[in-house]
């Protein structure tokens, strides 16, 4: 490690993590760093172990090798590079460090979308209810739901779902936002107000790291791109060069041509 | 006939509280052992799942009325001598609780995985989890079988006559043996026992109402 990277440590230090379901290796060996403020997006075909990733950064799922570590501490597994799980009080506060969005926005049915926010400020952070409702109502507002609060989920359109899924996110004031393909489940005409919160998020210095096939809203709303396929990363750089039609990359310009050909 | 009922009635209800002891033990810990249990089938480790898969699996295969011997009758052979009363409450809670398990992995499993890990990235523990999301999702799809099994409980927990124990069933039974009338005390015994198991799904109706408003 170089004394810059020493001076600036990244918020998130992803390094050779590899993992394999079975024969398959999903991960091969990734390495990548997301800075405090930054936002991150990964693309690449489907398979390419996007997803895996993501998941592997707050350790919903389990990786075979290598270290991921948040503000420079181990997220799933214990010091020293053994591979002993950490106790499960210690991953739920590390997981509580981390806010992920899904992509089929996964709220609480039986709660409210005030509820759904409030949950886990009083069972995770201890706050008591009035202060989890204020806290609620204003992520509400800042998605533009705060006549919601009061709606189950089934209430709410998609679009409206996955709103209080971010507002539920970051209403716990992670370090670091995951959004695994938050848009895919939506209708178009969906899409775009969901991607203006996470636009105005970015603008606020919320560091994501994000998996996306919205490759205008990629271009547009990141710092940089990572470029995976087959497990691996394939290209990293800012969008102007990762997006470029002239690319050396052979899998990237193959990708980038497959996907224009899809979505135009 | 009237008067011979109402002769009866003093002896009848001392039976019918002890078909009501019996049932409430029963039900409460087969719930509390089934519940624990059956978490332990969908979470648990890989012995724990195999060891109750094993138990349940059993159980459910057996006869009721054979557990219920084995348990007063083949115990002792190994020490084991269980009063009449615990005997019986035993072998019905046994056979409840794999029920109990049963129906607990159905409910839990019906929850789709998602909302265990939209409640682990929140930072719940598992603890956490099954009490604040999946649990009260999982209530309205255990209760309705859950309830079946509590009447079946109710109506089952008549066996226990069959280890001399006076309940609703043996009180009639010894009634009978003095008044040699056994077609209205047969028809009282019925309508006793329906009327309890009436009132518990007419309860469970109501309570699967409060919760219809969880989505499918």
């Amino acid at each position: 490690m170089s004394d810059a990277s020493n001076a600036h440590p990244a918020l998130l230090d992803v390094r050779d993590v590899s993992k394999a379901f079975g024969a398959v290796e999903v991960l091969r060996s990734v390495s990548l760093q997301v800075k405090r403020g930054e936002v991150v997006t990964v693309i690449g075909p489907s398979g390419s172990g996007k997803t895996t990733l993501l998941r592997c950064v707050n350790f919903l799922e389990s990786y075979d090798s290598g270290s991921i570590r948040i503000d420079g501490r181990e997220v799933g597994y214990r010091e020293a590079g053994t591979r002993q799980r950490r106790s499960e009080r210690d991953l739920a506060a590390m997981r509580a460090e981390t806010g992920m969005v899904f992509q089929s926005y996964n709220l609480f049915p039986h709660l409210t979308a005030a509820g759904n926010i409030m949950l886990g400020l009083t069972k995770v952070r201890g706050k008591s209810q009035a202060e989890a409702r204020t806290v609620a109502e204003h992520w509400l507002g800042r998605v533009g739901l705060a006549h919601k609060a009061d709606s189950l989920p089934a209430e709410l359109s998609g679009g409206q779902q996955q709103r209080v899924g971010i507002a539920r996110a970051v209403a716990m004031e992670p370090k670091i936002l995951l959004l695994d393909e938050i848009t895919s489940a939506l209708d178009p005409e969906l899409v775009g107000e969901v991607l203006a919160v996470v636009r105005s998020l970015a603008e606020d210095g919320m560091t994501m790291l994000m998996v996306t096939h919205e490759m205008a809203f990629a271009r547009d709303a990141s710092s940089r791109i990572v470029f995976m396929a087959d497990g691996g990363v394939s290209a990293v750089g800012p969008p102007k060069e990762i997006l470029a039609a002239e690319t050396t990359n052979e899998r990237l310009r193959t990708f980038l041509a497959r996907f224009r050909a899809s979505h135009f | 006939m009237l008067g011979q009922i109402l002769y009866a009635l003093p002896f009848l209800a001392q039976g019918f509280a002890v078909t009501l002891w019996v049932s409430l033990l029963v039900v409460v810990l087969s719930l509390i052992a089934g519940v624990l249990l059956g978490v332990g089938l969908v979470y648990g480790p890989m012995p724990l799942r195999w060891a109750v898969r094993i138990f349940s699996d059993t159980i459910r295969g057996i006869p009721i009325l054979v557990l219920m011997f084995f348990v007063y009758y083949g115990l002792p052979a190994i020490g084991l001598h269980l009063p009449s009363f615990w005997a019986a409450v035993s072998a019905l809670t046994l056979f409840k609780t794999a029920q109990v398990i049963e129906y607990l992995r159905g409910a839990v499993g019906s929850i789709p995985k998602g909302q265990s890990e939209a409640a682990m990235a929140i930072g719940l523990t598992f603890r956490q989890r099954l009490t604040y999301v999946i649990f009260p999702q999982a209530f309205r799809r255990f209760l309705p079988p859950w309830i079946n099994g509590v009447t079946d409980a109710v109506k089952g927990s008549a066996l226990v006559s069959l280890l001399g124990i006076t309940d609703l069933m043996q009180a009639i039974n010894q009634v009978i043996g003095r008044t040699y009338e056994a077609m209205p005390l047969y028809i009282l015994g019925a309508l006793i026992y329906f009327a309890v198991n009436y009132a518990l799904s007419l309860a469970s109706r109501r309570l699967e109402r409060r919760f219809a408003f969880i989505r499918e």
